[in-house]
């Protein structure tokens, strides 16, 4: 408690110092035709990698549009309007209002911007990339929409604070262009959003980088040496996943990770292979890339401890799973053991799934999964988690499944 | 023997808990409603309610179901009495092969019970997850709004 | 087994079926005739067609089935308006081969054409001879008979039954060419008389062949690789036969199945012996599109139509184009199946084969029995549309079956089964060029075609999956292109319009990477993708709008009907063009040149960044001949708009070099609720005394071509190339 009022201290004071930035005069809304092509197609490569329209898209609505709301430790958030838009968008900001709230988190009316918009990556973008994301966004259909407010928990919610934060947690340094899956990924992508904890104040723990994360009641697994994978991730494996979603040694990708690759899935395969090349080279220690992981299925032996999750399973998950069902003898899919999310210390992700199942984008193919929240009941679905953790894995069982159950069950809304 | 209820009649059934309910359905009580599509839960034809919820019985082992509901499309009329929804897709003559339209049937009960108002997108949304290769669609959808009027609601145009 | 306890048999699963012996109602011959209409021509004998027993009961035989098109309904509704009955007092038999006329294949959209037009004329005899012999009876003359209800009425008050009419003279003799159907109008024709088998569908009653239900029956699931060109790895037999359940492993050669009597059973002996692993023995597949893989193919050149005229002018502006479309599936919803019985020497097979008779004559090379000893039942299955696993799958049955003598055998294929074996419709590519004189009008056209056959349903065991399995294999069928005017590769590939100085070619490639067969519509769905995408190409050469364009080069009367309302019920006129993202489109064709009329206009909405499509609103004109149930043509119509813009948007079959790798719904995705049109409406125009023109496969090539215009239209660039992907639409706006 002590240490939560000094901070606040210290971050009130450095927003009193910090707290006033001008408003940016408003220009005339520009005309999407005095943008070059060229220029918006590099924007349109940078949204997706900056993945934002996942974020300023509302379920159902029109992209780019905002109205998304954003769960952080201190409330929810909603995202912005960032259609050319005059009144409700950025149609009137400038390209200086613009690249001053990528960087600084400071709106163009001079309120600062609440840190779940990543500007503490975004910062890191060349002029020349803020451009073109600017020249694409306004590009885009203007669509007339008011954000809503936000909810957050006081003080949360008076927004001087931000100026603290920003001034305490940004980080400096300069832009490095030409390591570009660098680059990328601690600008643009922020992969660390996800992937680096945070501390008490929301901010990522920068000597923790890619130690691994919650995000929206998922673990991001860590990105580093300390990955728990069981198969190492080469470049090549990378790759595929982040293009496909499918990783041919470790498995598909859900939840918000599939937001980004369905995103990454229209980027030019250069940017990607960057992306995975850097972060093959971030995990080149951890333990599988060195030997020291091994696969298991302990069939028998999970059969006896878990009875009932091994009928569950026989009759629920093994139709796709078993060795001898179609997705594994057609498709030559990763056997369940081989995915990380069985592997780290929650049983969130697992359960995720289970519940929510996935599905590719309408019409396309990819890896699906129906969702079984309606069919278990919650001991049911920790039998059954229990079960492949004992399964497919050497380690201790899950803790606490029917805490991690209902954990689930409240983020997927069910 | 494991003990069942569906369509409000306690069963019990000589099958091993990790058979999926639409075996059980199909071959120990000779109900025809579910029917067999994928087995991997893509197709929505084995559609059924558990505790008033779809379920692709395809995917469900009998073991889960101690204590909970099981419905069938059999449990909603006969072809002499059918029930509002089956009557309006007699009405809007709403089938193919009609291989689909059981599973269609049940998931729209579903929906119906919770939502007699649904709007036009919710209602495709929630039917997105059984397949017709006929290509009926226009008609299911017709016939589903006529069954939400019928039982005292309707579908609402979606602003698009 | 009796014949009667077959009939309980079938009877409990509510299917009813009787096992005719031998006599009168046993298989029938054709005959020669003259020129009937229909396949009254091949069977002229009334009692071919309809028999009425001493009760007034009447039967009606056709060797089509009902694939969920409507047809039973139909053929009921022909026949009682002729006979003066309602259609419930009749009872129809369909596709038997111990019962009804064989009229080969359901397919072709023919069934109205050959079994509609015969029923039509037989029951005019019928009721001919009925008149004929109530005047006799009432010694009064033919004018004073009314016959209604089943019932004949002389003056006096006189009335006899048609059993008692019948029971005085035969129907086995010729239909007469030329008798007039009744005179009062139409009573039933051209009326939406609600379908007979909607009832059971959609109450779960029990309607198919995949509900049948027998005393004593065994389940099976046939054992194979995960598609064509592959086979499984030797697996523990021992250990499978030994599994809880598992009645009998039936091995023949390569040919394996597992028996169970519950179901769940069988399921998992089956993934217990597919978990041996697999391998491929045939030739590994291309590894480059398909499609360029057929274009280069060695290929027998098939000229398809020459229609003369002048060289185009010097001056011509010429237009080229290339067209191409993967392979597609079938993709029933209910994965093949048949339910076989063994007993005595005899076979019995229920199959939801599209050809009971040559399915009949395959099974009978291939379990070497004589032709008398098969017999085929249709009962329906799951929408087919085309050649699928149906065939298969009764081949499969009947070797379980002999296994287990007097046992029935339900064999299901699993869903990756039916994925990875069901013959394909074969990929193609068209190449068009066309000369625009200066007047506007088109003065030169060279079609070209590149296809694999599309014919490969069973004539004999070689066309059966398993008939490479036995040892010694069968020798395949040779693929074989079908000759015009009804085509395979080359169907609809001569177009309707009125064209100087045209050819065209089908370069007919036998081998195919893939197993290829008959899927709706043939190459009328890449034919008329491709024609009447150039149309529009040409039009917008011509600086014409493409309606008009069609127009002037239309001279077929009931042609310019069909586009004029299809347009005017659209507002093609009044469209609002150059909205951002919205765009139009029009595509026609005549099926076949022989087939129903099919026009339609679309309207769509593009979202630029993922290129989604919205279809927002489709309209259609369809002139089927006399509408003999104008409701059944709309949902036939709707149906194939439904399919062909799923087809046309995102179908691709896909594959490695190893094997087919669209395996299941999630590898080979087809259209959902959320992305079907808005709105879908037909106008069916009626042409009361015109033959009936079949109708499943209209609108299939107007459809694709329509929404390929209208992407065209809204994005300001042409996808030639199926499927029109939203990643291919969102490539086109960023080039
Ligand atoms: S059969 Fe259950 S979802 Fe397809
Ligand atoms: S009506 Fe045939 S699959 Fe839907």
């Amino acid at each position: 408690m002590a240490g939560l009022v000094l901070g606040l201290i210290a971050i009130s004071v450095a927003a009193v110092v910090l707290a006033w930035k001008p408003a940016l005069p408003p220009v005339p809304p520009v005309a999407a035709a005095s943008f070059d092509r060229a220029t918006v197609l590099h924007g349109e490569t940078l949204a997706r990698l900056g993945n934002c329209g996942t974020c300023h898209t509302a379920a159902g609505g029109r992209p780019f549009a905002g109205g998304k709301a954003v769960q952080t430790p201190f409330g929810a958030i909603f995202s912005t309007n960032i259609t050319p838009d005059p009144a409700t968008g950025l149609g009137r900001w400038s390209l200086e209002a613009f690249m001053r709230a990528m960087r600084e988190g400071v709106s163009r009316d001079g309120s600062f911007l609440y840190p779940a918009f990543p500007y503490d990556h975004f910062r890191r973008t060349t002029d020349r990339d803020l451009a073109a994301l600017y020249a694409f966004l306004m590009t885009r259909p203007p669509v007339s929409t008011q954000a809503a407010e936000n909810r957050l928990a006081w003080p949360y919610g008076y927004r001087p604070l931000l100026a603290g934060w920003s001034f305490l947690y940004v980080r400096k340094e300069a832009v490095d262009e030409t390591d570009r899956g660098r680059y990328l990924a601690e600008g643009l992508a922020h992969c660390g959003a996800c992937h680096t904890p945070r501390d008490r104040w929301g901010a990522e723990v920068v000597d923790r980088a890619y130690d691994g994360a919650w995000v929206d009641g998922w673990y991001a697994p860590p990105l580093n040496a300390r990955s728990p994978a069981i198969h190492p991730w080469t470049e090549e494996m990378l790759f595929a996943y982040l293009r496909t979603g499918l990783s041919p040694m470790h498995a598909a990708a859900a939840g918000p990770m599939a937001e980004v690759v369905r995103e990454l899935s229209g980027v030019p395969e250069a940017d990607v292979r960057a992306l995975a090349t850097y972060f093959a080279g971030l995990m080149a220690d951890a333990p599988a890339a060195t030997g020291g992981k091994t696969t298991t299925d302990k069939q028998s032996e999970a059969d006896r401890m878990h009875p009932e999750g091994a009928t569950l399973f026989a009759g629920a998950c093994a139709s796709c799973h078993e060795a001898g069902a179609p997705m594994m003898m057609q498709q030559g899919r990763p056997p369940l053991g081989w995915g990380t999310s069985l592997h780290v210390d929650a049983a969130h992700d697992t359960l995720h799934v289970i519940v929510q199942g996935f599905a590719p984008p309408v019409g396309r193919a990819g890896p699906a999964m129906p969702a079984f929240g309606n069919d278990f009941t919650d001991r049911q679905l920790a039998e059954i988690a229990a079960y492949l953790r004992a399964r497919y894995t050497d380690l201790p069982p899950w803790p606490n499944l029917e805490q991690a159950v209902s954990d689930v069950r409240k983020e997927g809304g069910q | 023997m494991i003990s069942l209820t569906v369509n409000g009649a306690a069963q019990s059934v000589d099958a091993d808990p990790d058979t999926p309910l639409l075996y059980v359905l199909r071959d120990e009580l000779g109900l025809n409603g579910a029917k067999f599509g994928c087995g991997l839960g893509q197709c929505g034809a084995c559609t059924v309610l558990v505790d008033d919820r779809p379920a692709f019985s395809c995917l469900l082992p009998i073991a889960a179901l101690a204590g909970r509901k099981v419905r069938t499309i059999e449990s909603l009329g006969t072809p002499d009495r059918p029930g509002a929804l089956a009557a309006a897709f007699e009405a809007e003559q709403a089938a193919q092969c009609g291989y689909c339209i059981a599973g269609m049937i049940m998931r729209a009960q579903a929906l119906l019970e919770r939502n007699n108002r649904p709007t036009e997108a919710e209602l495709r949304v929630s039917l997105a997850p059984n397949l017709c290769r006929c290509g009926t669609h226009m008609r299911i959808l017709r016939a589903v709004r006529r069954a939400a009027a019928a039982m005292g609601g309707g579908v609402q145009e979606s602003s698009r | 087994m009796n014949g009667l306890t077959r009939r309980s048999l079938l009877a409990k699963s509510g299917l009813v079926v009787v096992f005719a012996s031998s006599g009168a109602a046993g298989a029938q011959e054709p005959e020669e005739s003259a020129n009937l209409p229909g396949d009254l021509d091949k069977y002229p004998f009334l009692d071919s067609w309809i028999r009425i027993d001493p009760k007034g009961r009447i039967t009606v035989f056709t060797g089509k089935a009902e694939l969920g098109q409507g047809l039973r309904t139909a053929l009921m509704q022909i026949a009682a308006d002729e006979l003066e009955v309602s259609p419930a007092s009749i009872e129809l038999i369909m596709a038997d081969t111990g019962r009804t006329p064989d009229e080969g294949i359901t397919a072709g959209s023919h069934s109205m054409q050959n079994s509609g037009m015969a029923i039509l004329n037989a029951a005019a005899n019928v009721r001919v001879l009925l008149t004929d012999a109530a005047a006799w009876r009432f010694a009064s003359s033919v004018d004073q008979i009314e016959l209604q209800d089943g019932m004949a009425y002389g003056p006096g008050g006189l009335r006899l039954g048609y059993g008692d009419l019948a029971a005085g003279f035969s129907l086995h003799v010729m239909a007469k060419p030329d008798v007039p159907r009744r005179s009062k109008g139409r009573r039933l024709i051209g009326e939406n008389v609600p379908r007979v088998d909607i009832p059971a569908k959609v109450n779960g009653g029990s309607a198919y062949v995949q509900d049948i239900r027998a005393a004593n029956m065994l389940h099976a699931r046939v054992v194979r690789g995960p598609s064509d060109g592959t086979q499984l790895k030797p697996a523990d037999i021992d250990a499978v036969a030994k599994m809880p359940g598992v009645e009998k492993v039936v091995q023949d050669g390569r040919f394996m199945a597992v028996l169970a009597a519950k179901e769940w059973h069988a399921v998992k002996a089956l993934r217990r012996l597919q978990a041996a692993g697999w391998e491929r023995r045939d030739t590994p597949l291309p590894s480059i599109d398909l499609c360029d893989v057929i274009r280069k193919s060695p290929a027998r050149d098939i000229p398809i139509f020459g229609y003369p005229g002048p060289p185009a002018p010097a001056d011509a502006r010429i237009v080229k184009a290339r067209y191409s479309r993967p392979c597609l599936m079938h993709g029933s919803i209910g994965p093949s199946c048949a339910v076989a019985l063994w007993e005595n020497g005899n076979l019995i097979v229920w199959t939801h084969s599209q050809g009971v008779s040559p399915l009949r004559k395959s099974l009978a090379e291939f379990v070497r029995l004589p032709l008398e000893r098969v017999h085929c039942i249709h009962v329906e299955g799951s929408g087919c549309y085309g050649h699928n696993g149906a065939d298969d799958v009764a081949a499969d049955a009947a070797l379980a079956a002999r296994a287990v003598p007097g046992r029935p055998v339900r064999m299901q294929w699993m869903r990756e089964q039916e994925h990875g074996w069901e013959p394909l419709g074969s990929a193609m590519v068209v190449e068009l060029q066309g000369a625009l004189g200066r007047d506007g009008r088109i003065a030169g056209w060279r079609h070209d075609v590149w296809s694999n056959a599309h014919n490969g349903r069973p004539i004999n065991a070689g066309g059966l999956l398993a008939g490479a399995e036995l040892e010694p294999p069968f020798a395949p069928q040779k693929p074989q292109p079908i000759p015009m005017p009804e085509g395979g590769g080359d169907r609809n590939a001569n177009p309707i319009y009125a064209l100087p100085n045209a050819s065209g070619t089908h370069h007919f490639v036998e081998r195919a990477p893939l197993r290829v067969s008959a899927l709706r519509s043939l190459g009328a769905h890449m034919n008329v993708f491709a024609i009447e995408s150039f149309m529009d190409e040409m039009a917008h050469a011509a600086n014409a709008d493409p309606v008009d364009f069609r127009l002037i080069h239309l001279q077929d009367s009931r042609a310019r009907e069909v586009v004029e309302a299809a347009a005017n019920r659209f507002g093609w006129k009044r469209r609002v063009k150059g909205r951002p993202g919205r765009g139009y489109g029009f595509g026609f064709a005549r099926y076949k040149n022989l087939g129903a009329y099919c026009a339609l206009a679309m309207e769509i909405m593009i979202e630029p960044d993922s290129g989604t499509i919205e279809v927002r609103r489709v309209v259609a004109a369809v002139d089927s001949g006399e509408a003999v149930s104008p409701d059944g043509i709309r949902n036939q119509i709707e149906g194939a708009i439904v399919q062909s813009l799923s087809w046309t948007q995102m179908e691709a079959v896909t594959f490695d070099a190893s094997h087919r790798t669209s395996f299941d719904w999630s590898a080979y995705p087809i259209v959902r609720f959320p992305s079907v049109p808005v709105s879908i409406e037909v106008n069916v125009i009626d042409r009361p005394g015109e033959p009936f023109l079949g109708t499943g496969e209209a609108g299939q090539g107007p459809a694709a071509a329509a929404l390929a215009n209208a992407i065209t239209d809204a994005i300001g660039h042409r996808l030639r190339d199926m499927p029109l992907t939203s990643e291919r639409i969102r490539a086109a706006l960023r080039s």
